[in-house]
């Protein structure tokens, strides 16, 4: 477990008293509103990972940007570190506050500030929700890409910060590629404009550096995002396999044939049966995997693709395939994929979502690593997996009130992720390293190449405010934790690129 | 552009760079990064002593059904490109060939991408990961082989277009996509605010656009896509069919309009879309409008401040492609604002902290 923040392995934190920085936030920001009783910090003590939790010293809720810049300066000034949090349902602990911290929520920064159709972007305030983005832009004829499954509930702000994907990620791309500004203030209170409105801006790529940089640079106060027009049309099929290899492989046999998806996905029995027996999207029970493929565009090249892509799926040993006939039933085959995680949390009292990715190529071997280290746990592992982009997202069953179990499920989750990363692959795809992975981040990168990531948080935050202890691990960490991941420091496959 | 060798053999010679960049760090000793030296106008000139990575080269991996090649900094893009297209696939960023030399290396390095960028996205969104060797002469890795990787800081994008200031790129992996299975080029006679107008009503619709300029009184479209919708956007559309080569020539800057007369520089102009023309767009200066305007090359004997100023008014920034020695800019990049600056600086003086790597290349002062 790496929940509680360790001075002597995470880095030593400044000295300074709750009451004195509580007095002399309320004194210098009036307007700001702090929480600081513990019966108002409890709503803020987890995120999305709910099996991590910890009370925050104060929680800030700024409604105004001098607040933030000001809130930013003092805690610079006092050596306080700030956590923000947007709408607080990433999956990876990247907003997990500090006991000794405090947590900066944005989520009162909620305005659409502006719809351009014909520049094509949106700027937004970083509380606005994901979903709300697309509804806005629909009377335009547009929508924004990225839609990660918490759609309905997640913000922008949090959604650069973890550069969150979706199931359209291989034809439409993950956030990184939808942003094309943000707004930023400094730990130190200053504010900056990175990306432009234009196709490009002077100087380093500082925009893509922060997408996905969990916090841990600096507060995203403004996001200005590109719409896409919205595909004229959108079919979806549906294609039941006897046999996960074989689904594993009609995958590189679609895009092989030069197509790339919409959306490509592909779940497992155990993941296909909780679904179906949750939603009742009509999916096949006696099946052993099904892949979704969703094709969109000019109505003319949809169906040619369509049949292209039946022909691939027939070819590729399919015993069943469907196409939904209209809208309604697209949203149906969909809506087993989509409901996945509840589905299956009805299965067990808890579940732990993995976020793995890995070449396509090596999905059979991984299934059956999985497989294996499931049946030695005994623990159950469902597979909902973004096929065409070759992010797993393995669903740990487990009963956190069993004595061991959650530490267990851990366990089993931390060798899931090392068999991502022997396999060519990463531990995360999507979820983010938060503080849930951070000990798996020694796995993936070596000493000199942590060394480097803690060089360019050094040229934003020197003093290592933002969000300590999430993201990268110190050297201390990986001297503590990291070897027990790399067993005998012998990678199986050395010659694959361990990046 | 020198005149360098074209057809050397695959190698890995990472461990001679590596060895050079480390004895360049001990010794405080400037580098000049060098692939087929073909992109030596974009940019300051650095003086220093090269470090040659066009001997780096080779193809590394390429699985077309995975979509994803990694190659060796100093492979000709011709090269790569050629190994694409066998499988019927491509760099969809369209980097600007200038030269038979020019390197994929050269072409992260700085970043630049053709006419498809606005549709396709530029070099840094098809960029999945890269060996980098850095101050100390080590050779590391950062992102990978893999089409999502939110693990650390994205190292790899930060490096596109920071012109080997950062650190030495060794090799490159990118997210390749199949060649379109149709295209048609038109021209459309039409003048320049209709044209413009028209490019925002279309760029509001699912079509299969990939290209889109105006120059001297006629709109240039690609279309490219399935069959039948690239035939039926051809019918709406009409016009005449465009002569062959002409995206080409706009990309790697061969196109007539690039010669220039006596007392002109070449801008390049990087504005949000739907900009109106410019007041700079007058009887002295001539502009080819790429990118459905979002991209502007203008041949001027305008002052730099006049081309910058311009552009900044409307959100966008100016480049000059004309190097110093020929009459250009001697600060070719738009300075960077206060606080931005101040954080470049701070990122060289991290990964950098001898300024051993091509210094002064972007701006003077870093």
């Amino acid at each position: 477990m790496n929940i509680q923040y360790d001075e002597a392995i995470d880095g030593a934190l400044a000295p300074f008293a709750k009451a004195d920085v509580l007095s002399d936030l309320q004194h210098r920001i009036p307007t700001l509103r702090l929480l600081h009783r513990e019966e108002d910090l409890r709503p803020f003590e987890c995120d999305g990972l709910a099996a991590y939790r910890v009370l925050p010293m104060l929680v800030a809720m700024p409604d105004n940007l001098a607040d933030v810049e000001t809130l930013l300066a003092r805690c610079h000034a006092l050596g306080v570190p700030v956590v923000t949090r947007g709408a607080g349902t990433g999956l990876s602990g990247g907003a997990l506050p500090l006991e000794r911290g405090v947590l900066l929520v944005m989520s009162r920064f909620q305005e659409i500030i502006d719809i351009d159709p014909d520049a094509r972007t949106a700027r937004l305030q970083p509380g606005v929700r994901n979903l709300a983005i697309s509804e806005a832009a629909a009377p335009y004829g547009l929508y924004y890409a990225p839609d990660p499954s918490s759609q309905i509930a997640c913000s922008i702000g949090g959604n650069v910060a973890e550069n969150a994907g979706g199931v359209h990620c291989l034809k439409y791309g993950l956030t990184v590629h939808n942003v094309v500004r943000v707004e930023v203030i400094t730990i130190e209170g200053e504010r900056m404009s990175l990306g432009a409105e234009a196709l490009d801006a002077p100087g380093f790529d500082l925009l893509a550096l922060f997408n996905g940089s969990e916090g841990m640079l600096g507060v995203i106060t403004e996001i200005t995002v590109r719409l896409l027009p919205l595909p004229e049309v959108a079919k979806v099929l549906m294609a039941s396999f006897d046999d996960v290899e074989k689904a594993g492989e009609a995958v590189g046999d679609i895009i092989a044939a030069g197509i790339i998806p919409g959306g490509l996905e592909m779940m497992d029995r155990l993941a296909i049966q909780a679904a179906e027996d949750f939603v009742h999207a009509g999916y096949p029970l006696d099946a052993s995997a099904i892949l979704l493929c969703e094709l969109d565009g000019v109505l003319a090249d949809v169906d040619d693709d369509c049949a292209t892509v039946r022909g691939v799926l027939e070819k590729a040993g399919a015993t069943e395939i469907r196409q939904a006939r209209d809208d309604a039933e697209r949203a149906v085959f969909w809506s087993g994929r989509k409901n996945a995680f509840p589905a299956v949390g009805r299965l067990s009292p808890d579940y732990y979502c993995m976020d793995g990715t890995i070449p396509r190529r090596e999905l059979p071997r991984v299934l059956n690593g999985i497989a294996e280290i499931s049946r030695e746990s005994g623990l159950r592992v469902a597979n909902v997996f973004h096929a065409g982009d070759g992010n797993m997202h393995p669903l740990i069953l487990f009963d956190a009130n069993r004595e061991g179990e959650l530490e267990l499920a851990e366990d089993v989750g931390g060798r899931i992720l090392e068999l991502c990363v022997n396999a060519g692959g990463s531990i995360t795809g999507e979820h983010g390293v938060g503080r849930e992975k951070i000990n798996q981040m020694c796995s993936q990168f070596d000493a000199d190449e942590i060394t480097v990531f803690h060089a360019l948080k050094a040229a934003f935050d020197p003093k290592t405010l933002l969000n300590p202890g999430k993201n990268i691990p110190t050297l201390a960490r990986c001297a503590e934790f990291g070897a027990m991941h790399v067993h005998h420091n012998q990678l199986p496959h050395p010659e694959l690129p361990r990046f | 552009m020198t005149d360098r060798p074209t057809s050397l053999p695959d190698r890995d010679i990472s461990a001679r760079l590596c060895e050079q960049v480390g004895e360049a760090h001990e010794r405080h000793a400037p580098l000049r990064i060098v692939g087929g030296d073909t992109r030596a106008f974009y940019g300051r000139p650095v003086e220093a002593d090269p470090l040659d990575v066009a001997e780096h080269r080779g193809i590394i991996h390429y699985d077309p059904v995975e979509l994803i090649v990694t190659a060796r900094a100093g492979t000709p893009l011709e090269d790569l490109e050629a190994a694409l297209a066998e499988h019927h696939q491509m760099l969809s960023f369209e980097p600007p060939r200038f030269g038979p030399q020019s390197t994929l290396g050269g072409a992260v390095a700085s970043g630049m991408a053709g006419p498809r960028r606005p549709w396709a996205g530029a070099t840094r969104d098809l960029v999945l990961g890269s060996r980098v060797i850095t101050q100390q002469g080590k050779l590391l890795r950062f992102g990978g082989e893999v089409m999502k990787n939110v693990a650390g800081y994205d190292m790899s994008r930060l490096m596109t277009g920071a012109q080997g200031t950062l650190g030495v790129l060794a090799d490159v992996s990118f997210k390749v996509l199949p060649r379109p299975a149709a295209h048609c080029d038109l021209r459309l006679a039409m003048p320049l605010d209709e044209a413009l107008s028209r490019l925002a009503r279309l760029g509001r619709r699912p079509l299969p656009i990939t290209a889109a300029a105006w120059y001297d009184g006629e709109l240039l479209l690609r279309l490219e896509g399935g069959r039948s919708s690239v035939d039926a956007t051809r019918q709406e559309l009409g016009g005449e069919t465009l002569e062959p080569g002409f995206w080409q020539a706009l990309r790697d800057l061969r196109h007539d309009f690039f010669t220039l007369s006596p007392g002109q520089s070449l801008w390049r102009l990087s504005l949000p879309p739907n900009t109106a023309p410019l007041t700079l767009d007058d009887s002295h200066s001539d502009t080819l409008y790429d990118w459905a305007g979002c991209q502007r090359f203008v041949k001027t004997s305008l002052e730099d401040e006049a081309v910058r100023r311009a552009c900044s008014a409307v959100g966008g920034h100016a480049t000059c492609y004309t190097p110093a020695a020929q009459g250009g800019s001697d600060s070719p990049f738009t300075p960077l604002h206060p606080v931005v600056e101040k954080h470049h600086r701070r990122l060289k003086e991290q990964l950098d902290a001898r300024g051993i790597f091509n210094p002064g290349r972007l701006y003077a002062a870093f």
